[in-house]
């Protein structure tokens, strides 16, 4: 039985893996998750909305269009006319609902920590790239290098992707509710993929460290990639979350594959906190 | 990193030369040296459309070598010559350049020898060769080029286009794309990306008889797909083999009289984003280039690897 600090992380997407015991979850004292705040965040209200027109802003207006909304505390942010121009959303350290109203380009919501984003178009490569916590949720397809290097949140595409999803991943949850393109979850060190689509070839290549859910075919594995066995923990977390990522497709989950890494690391670190965000 | 598009109309002729333009100018970004275009009009006609140049560019950022223009006019009429003796009739000729011409001219006879009396010529470069293809390329952005050709007003069902940012061989107009697939009229290729064996490819190719006129890389995937439509190997097929013959991270194009294709390398590595319908299909490096046809929210998506896709017109 969870208890109650382990459902808080968990909602929060602040679960991790340690190679130790692989596929093991290690859960963060989310009261020191909690607690943690950027100096320079502000205090938003999420009922103060207001609106965006991209038509005719280019990328740093709308990114400082969006922080000075926020410091003077709108927590509600509707981008509208984006027409998937690049890097839009990108650096927001902040607790803030934005609602993308279209189609991001490349490298959108990039490097972010702790916003709420829907959109309700497609995203090109590189979405949430480095995003630390948080939730993104696009309701069409994505491109390539879909959540490269995340390290905590929970990245969801309703749709397919591209190539290389999740490549260098450190932690959080990526979830795509299509297929997926070659070498998904390359050189992935921590968090969990979920596809529930097909997968294609050299799935989870140089695999560290970290799970990998497969709902549908995978066209190969990768080196280091292996299969394992799912278990009732397993279930029980890919229910909730998939209730989180608002996918209400029906699962099969006894048929869905598990990966996890096959090799042994002997210089790994497997000790790397979501505390250690204040780095950036 | 430099920028393809590609739009082809199925049944239908329209203004592809401005939308090509709106497109790459989308692109300048990802390859600011120079813009290419291979635009198919409505075609039909059994007379060949000539784009050749007898010199480069010189203008300031090329590569290429200075020359007195004076020499231009020397070298397009030994073409001129070379044409009546390969047994051809020039039906219209006009110069865009100084360095760059666009020919009708009838001819019956072999393509291959016609194009290599032609290009016998000093600095004498077909850039197509075809009954719907017209290719131009030059220095400068998009519209700086479609500007300088009159591209803009251009009519025809399809066109692929290219910005280039030069990378493996010089700024100047014999390495920027498209490249004519030599000596098979009306095909034409952009590529983004590396091959990594090109050298061993280009050696078997040239021993096979096939030309090259560059040292860019790209070049190579026009002929290789030239030699095996020589073969006799239908478009689809030939690109699907090129996907295991050539090495590298690349996404091309390739335009035939009525068709357009694309492929991605066996690791994806190259962007192609693709917007179809019943009436066009469009693709691009990125998304931007399709808005500024379809500014309206589209359902897009990404081809996946090791993929070929050819549509008709």
């Amino acid at each position: 039985m969870a208890s109650v600090k382990e459902h808080k992380s968990h909602d929060m997407g602040l679960h991790e893996e340690v190679l130790t015991g692989r596929t093991q979850q290690v859960f963060f004292n989310p009261e020191e998750a909690e607690n943690y705040f950027y100096d320079d965040a502000f205090d938003v209200d999420f009922n103060k909305r207001t609106t965006i027109d991209v038509a005719n802003l280019n990328a740093p207006e709308v990114n400082k269009k969006i922080k000075d909304l926020m410091k003077q505390g709108y927590g509600t942010i509707v981008l509208k006319n984006p027409g998937a121009k690049h890097s839009l959303g990108v650096g927001i350290l902040n607790k803030l609902n934005l609602i993308v109203e279209g189609s991001l380009g490349y490298f959108g919501i990039g490097s972010v920590d702790g916003p709420v984003v829907r959109i309700s178009g497609r995203v090109g490569w590189s979405c949430a790239e480095n995003m630390m916590a948080g939730k993104v949720v696009i309701e069409k397809n994505a491109g390539s290098c879909f959540g490269a290097a995340i390290r905590g949140g929970d990245l969801i595409c309703k749709g397919s992707v591209g190539a290389r999803s999740g490549i260098d991943m450190k932690g959080g949850t990526i979830i795509i509710g299509g297929n997926a393109g070659a070498f998904t979850g390359f050189m992935m060190q921590r968090g969990r993929i979920v596809i529930l689509g097909d997968v294609g070839p050299n799935l989870a290549d140089s695999l560290y460290d970290g799970t990998i859910f497969v709902g549908g075919k995978i066209e190969s594995l990768g080196a280091d990639a292996v299969e394992s066995e799912m278990t009732d923990l397993d279930v029980d977390w890919l229910k909730r979350k998939l209730k989180v990522a608002e996918i209400d497709k029906k699962v099969d989950f006894s048929k869905m594959t598990k990966i996890v890494s096959g090799k042994k690391l002997w210089n790994y670190d497997n000790l790397e906190p979501t505390e250690r965000k204040g780095a950036i | 990193m430099c920028g393809i598009a590609g739009i082809i109309h199925k049944g239908k002729s329209t203004n592809v030369g401005s939308q090509m333009q709106q497109m790459l100018q989308s692109l300048k970004h990802r390859g600011p040296d120079s813009t290419g275009y291979a635009l198919y009009g409505t075609g039909g006609s059994k007379d060949y459309i000539l784009r050749f140049k007898v010199g480069e560019n010189v203008k300031e950022g090329s590569s290429a070598v200075m020359e007195d223009e004076s020499l231009y006019d020397q070298r397009r009429d030994e073409v001129n010559k070379k044409i009546t003796e390969a047994g051809g009739k020039i039906i219209k000729q006009e110069q865009i350049t100084p360095y760059s011409f666009r020919y009708i001219t009838s001819f019956n006879g072999d393509l291959l020898d016609f194009a290599r009396k032609i290009e016998s010529v000093e600095m004498a470069e077909i850039l197509s060769l075809g009954n719907s293809l017209e290719l131009i390329k030059d220095i400068g952005d998009a519209k700086v080029v479609a500007d300088q050709y009159g591209l803009n007003n251009f009519k025809g069902t399809h066109g692929i286009g290219h910005t280039r940012m030069a990378t493996e061989s010089g700024v100047d107009i014999r390495s920027a794309h498209p490249y004519w697939a030599y000596p098979f009229k009306d095909v034409s290729v952009v590529h983004n990306g590396q091959l990594t064996n090109y050298w061993n490819n280009r050696r078997a190719l040239e021993r096979k008889g096939m030309r090259f006129m560059s040292s860019c890389d790209s070049e190579l995937i026009a002929v290789y797909l030239a030699n095996k439509i020589r073969d006799g190997i239908n478009l689809e097929d030939a690109m699907s083999s090129s996907l295991k013959d050539l090495d590298g991270v690349f996404t091309y194009m390739v335009a035939t009289q009525d068709q357009l294709g694309m492929a991605k390398d066996s690791m994806a590595a190259k962007p192609m984003v693709l917007y179809e319908s019943d009436d066009v299909v469009i693709c691009a490096s990125e998304e931007v280039a399709i808005r500024t046809i379809l500014p309206h929210e589209i359902d897009t998506y990404d081809p996946y690897e090791s993929e070929v896709k050819v549509w008709q017109a």
